[in-house]
């Protein structure tokens, strides 16, 4: 369908254009900051819920930029997945937005407040347009836009060990975009397109070409390659603990919550929407190697969590063990299992989003970022904690958590392949989840039944309100839709179909 | 007949909605708190109650809530089974909490709002499991249970605890992956998992198959139900304060281990099923063993709430043997059990908690003569003892003598056998401590003891009570056995 409302480019510009004038006002006044951003992102997500009601009565829509119509002029894909995404984005980061007026009050220097609002806002923008293009370069450039500004606010905390980790995120982040321009690159010389559904059709004639063949498949391995750093897909994963451990609590949320599955949308993207699913399910097993890749993401990434000791770095180990559960249902290519790893995408943002929360919160109360000084805070913080808790049992897969579902679906998913990798799988998933019970059942223990060293520690004393509310609301959204599902795989459920129509 | 009511949800949410009341409540008002829980308790049991009827008659109340997967919905089905242990749960729930009352406020405990809070919460996912239409739901309410069952284990807090508590998070939870293990796969080959009178899987998958997952259900909810080598959280669990003993082995959580099994073998696999894969003799093997070595075990206790974990693995196993042996008899004779061994088990934890409340001892070897000082608790003591062993006219031995009749009806006389050998053990380890109790003179401290008040006592002796009285009157409508054959449709 061809869209008649601006709606699709709407989401894409609300936050860009809200990044530019973000330091014009903040120059008068640093207070108005915060009330625009939250107000920008009210506004879109509001806006990527009317989307997603035109897309799923209407279909996919295709918006042509400036009227020119594709395959020379730029056009935006509107399908369910991309809407789903855009919901996720602009509701994470509308969360993050409301939580940061007052963490970032304290937690930040005065002079940062401006740069890190235009940031944040740029890096949305970048997760919005990447989304809903339906592009190959332009996917490229909202990459860059939204990597460039993450690896601003990696560092914005000015310490020397959060410019290392941004340091070193830029270096793999660099790598990984010379290598997606040199996929891009190869595809461009092979078709002479960029769009991406025109590149689909025109791939066909490419397939069966035997010494062209070679070049389209060092494109897909460049572009493998390139997006799995981006999604930190173990064991291309090593920038992301220190760059999401160091990175401020509320921007942690947002990079663990959503970016690295954009980088998941961007492997969806290019297995399915460019490539012809029967030549990365058959002719090449991609889905099937990186579904191994991401079985050993799993098992690593929950050992490397477990011993850890900085909270936050737990939590950052805990998503390369968790975007493992994302990729494996993507690369199972089966209903279930894809309908399982989309839907993780939605309930993984929304538990590691109110853990990290809940860590920027507990840090700004005490400042404790050791997983052994936890102690009473239990009696402390109770509602912060109690979040912390369900969003905890959400990550480990207990029902009736939102958690739960995702489980549940990728081992349907895995044992519909129907051979003996998919028993495999299904054992991963379930080890993975009890790996994951052990360290997140520490952190519990120590919270609620630890004796704490000092008494006086004990006396209650709550997080802000501005800053419980988006921890609460994320914690009650991961059992509302643990209990109906049905919400957000009404969404993912047409998405995966889509994907799969080839198989 | 089938009617649609919220009565389902009612008896789960119930003591959901107690549980956010008493946390809401908090230590601020102790009474307004305790409160909640006992009525909340009796509203709960009244609900369940009021469906007894219908069910009696061979009637059905569902209630769906939302669908999880194509063709499979959370929601409620209540059968005879389910209303069985419905009622069970919700009313030691009444009980338990009256006892809870008086001991923890003797004893002074730590975090009592906690405990109350949890407790409620147990009780709900214990009805939720029981009232289940299918096995997704069970599963949910299943893993609820352990998650909630967790901080009653490590009430202590002491490094004991801590340890018996990681302890238990590990068996449960490897036995609740291996059951969602089960579970996939029982979708992926039938595309339901709505439990059916005679089973759903018949006809699904090659007999290899089916085999391995009936293994792997049993081995899943074998941890809870405690079959040996699966048990040893149950008795490292004994460290926690004596209601929650009564809520793992009587009240909730093993319960939901053996339920878990027999629903499997009775609504998932079908009984005829279950025959022709051929595990009437092994699994009524494991559960011999389980039956005669947690005897064993028993026997080599002092720590008398240790020594009662122990009996708790082998009574379950009587259990699993009725299911075991697949004759209509074991059956209802195994089901019942259920009931009978949690009425008795409940008895002989409160015994020992009233014992350690006024007392403070916990090895039987200390406990001479208290049966002079405590007679009351005692005679409860030896009515649950004697239930245990089998004498009649207590209901331990109806259940024992359906089971006898099963293994005489499956062809396998040995296993009566079995059930004397076990008769022998538990009259070997339960008949000294009532000798002694009654027929030593007290020493040291003992001599000053004296009866524990009447929030302990008053459920010891209604336990006792509704023991002997299932045994007595089996046969009227609506006992245990009854509704257990109602829903065998023997």
């Amino acid at each position: 369908m061809v869209g008649t409302s601006h709606l699709p480019i709407l989401v894409v510009l609300l936050p860009l254009v809200t990044a530019y004038i973000t330091p014009l006002l903040g120059w008068i006044d640093k207070r108005i900051c915060n009330p625009l951003v939250v107000v920008s992102m009210t506004l879109a997500f509001l806006a990527s819920l009317l989307l997603a009601r035109s897309v799923l009565t209407g279909g996919v829509i295709s918006y042509h930029m400036g009227g020119f119509a594709p395959p020379f002029g730029i056009e935006l894909v509107v399908d369910y997945f991309g809407v789903y995404m855009c919901i996720i984005i602009s509701f994470i980061t509308l969360m993050a937005a409301i939580y940061s007026r007052e963490y970032v009050a304290k937690e930040l220097h005065e002079s940062k407040t401006v740069p890190y609002y235009t940031l944040l806002m740029l890096m949305t923008g970048g997760m919005m347009g990447a989304s809903v293009t339906g592009d190959l370069f332009n996917l490229f450039v909202f990459f860059e836009i939204l990597s460039i500004s993450s690896y601003a606010l990696v560092a914005i905390t000015g310490k020397k060990v959060a410019i290392m980790a941004s340091y070193k995120y830029l270096l793999l982040g660099a790598i990984a975009t010379s290598f997606t321009l040199v996929g891009i690159a190869y595809l461009y010389i092979l078709t002479g397109t960029l769009n991406m559904a025109d590149l689909s059709v025109r791939l066909q004639s490419v397939y069966g070409v035997g010494g062209s063949s070679w070049t389209l498949i060092a494109a897909l391995a460049f572009f493998m390659v390139g997006y799995c750093i981006k999604a930190a897909l173990f064991p291309l994963h090593t920038w992301l603990p220190d760059a999401h451990s160091m990175a401020p609590s509320s921007i942690s949320a947002v990079l663990s919550g959503i970016l690295i599955k954009v980088g998941a949308l961007a492997i969806i993207r290019v297995l399915f929407n460019i490539f012809q699913p029967e030549f990365v399910v058959e002719t090449i097993p991609i889905t099937s190697m990186i579904s191994w890749m991401a079985a050993a993401a799993i098992i690593a990434g929950s050992l490397f969590a477990i011993s850890q000791t900085d909270i936050k770095r737990m939590l950052a180990y805990s998503s390369v063990a968790h975007i493992g559960f994302i990729i494996l249902g993507i690369g199972l290519a089966t209903g279930y299992g894809t309908t399982g790893g989309i839907l993780h995408i939605f309930n993984h943002a929304m538990a590691k989003g109110c853990l990290f929360l809940c860590a920027g919160a507990i840090i700004y109360k005490t400042g404790i970022r050791n997983i052994d000084d936890l102690a009473g805070l239990g009696n402390k913080m109770p509602f912060t904690m109690a979040a912390f808790t369900i969003a905890s049992l959400s990550m480990i897969g207990i029902p009736p958590t939102a958690g739960f579902v995702s489980k549940f679906y990728l081992g349907l998913g895995a044992l519909e392949t129907g051979t003996w990798s998919g028993w495999v799988f299904i054992g991963t998933i379930l080890v993975g989840s009890l790996l994951t019970a052990v360290f997140y059942m520490k952190v519990i223990n120590n919270i609620y039944f630890k004796e704490p060293l000092l008494r006086e520690d004990v006396q209650r004393d709550e997080t802000p309100l501005g800053m419980l509310i988006p921890i609460l609301i994320l914690a009650g959204g991961c059992v509302i839709f643990g209990l109906f599902p049905r919400i957000p795989l009404s969404l993912a459920e047409p998405a995966a179909k889509l994907f799969l129509g080839g198989i | 007949m089938e009617i649609y009511s919220i009565r389902p949800i009612l008896a789960v949410l119930i003591p959901f909605i107690c549980a956010l009341l008493i946390a809401v409540t908090g230590e601020k008002n102790r009474n307004l708190r305790e409160f909640w829980t006992i009525a909340a308790s009796v509203l709960g049991c009244m609900v369940v109650i009021s469906m007894f009827p219908h069910i009696y008659n061979g009637g059905q109340y569902i209630f769906n809530i939302a669908q999880i997967v194509p063709g499979v919905e959370l929601g409620f089905r209540v059968d005879a089974f389910g209303m069985f242990f419905a009622f069970l749960s919700s009313f030691l729930w009444i009980v338990t909490s009256v006892y809870s009352i008086g001991y923890m406020r003797a004893l002074k405990e730590h975090a009592q709002t906690r405990y109350y809070f949890c407790f409620a919460a147990c009780i709900a996912s214990a009805v939720g499991i029981a009232l289940a239409g299918n096995l997704l739901t069970l599963f949910v309410f299943y893993e609820i249970l352990t998650m909630s069952a967790f901080p009653l284990v490590i009430h202590e807090e002491t490094s004991a605890a801590l340890e018996a508590g990681k302890k238990y998070l590990a068996y449960t939870l490897s036995g609740g992956a291996l059951v969602l293990f089960g579970m996939a796969m029982t979708y992926t080959l039938t595309g339901t998992l709505t439990f059916a009178s005679h089973g759903f899987l018949a006809g699904h998958g090659s007999a290899q198959i089916l085999r391995m997952l009936f293994v792997i259900f049993i081995m899943g909810f074998g941890v809870k139900a405690a079959i040996i080598p699966l048990h040893s959280w149950l008795p490292s669990a004994m460290v926690a304060p004596t209601p929650v003993s009564a809520l793992l082995h009587a009240v909730a959580v093993v319960n939901a281990g053996i339920f878990g099994i027999v629903r499997v073998v009775t609504n998932v696999y079908g009984i005829g099923l279950v025959a022709d894969l051929g595990f009437l003799l092994p699994f009524a093997i494991v559960a011999s063993i389980t039956i005669i070595f947690g005897s064993i075990f028993a026997l080599a206790q002092d720590n008398l709430k240790r020594m009662l974990a122990y009996s708790t693995v082998s009574q379950l196993s009587y259990i699993l043997l009725g299911a075991a042996l697949l004759s209509p008899s074991s059956l209802s004779g195994g089901v019942a059990h259920i009931a009978h061994q949690g009425f008795m088990k409940i008895t002989l934890f409160f015994c020992a908690g009233a014992i350690l409340v006024q007392t403070g001892k916990k090895n039987m070897s200390e406990m001479h003569g208290i049966g002079r000082r405590m007679p009351l608790t005692m005679i409860g003591f030896t009515v649950g003892a004697l239930g245990m062993i089998g004498a009649p006219p207590i209901c331990g031995f109806i259940s024992k003598w359906y089971l006898g009749l099963g293994a005489l009806e499956a062809g396998h006389p040995i296993f009566i056998a079995v059930l004397m050998a076990s008769t022998l053990l538990n009259t070997a380890y339960f008949i000294p401590p009532i000798y002694n109790a009654f027929f030593k003179e007290p020493e040291g401290d003992l001599i000053e003891s004296k009866e524990a008040s009447w929030w302990l006592l008053g459920p010891i002796l209604l336990c006792a009570l509704i023991s002997l009285i299932f045994g007595m009157v089996s046969m009227v409508p609506y006992t245990p056995l009854q509704l257990a054959r109602t829903f065998l449709g023997v």
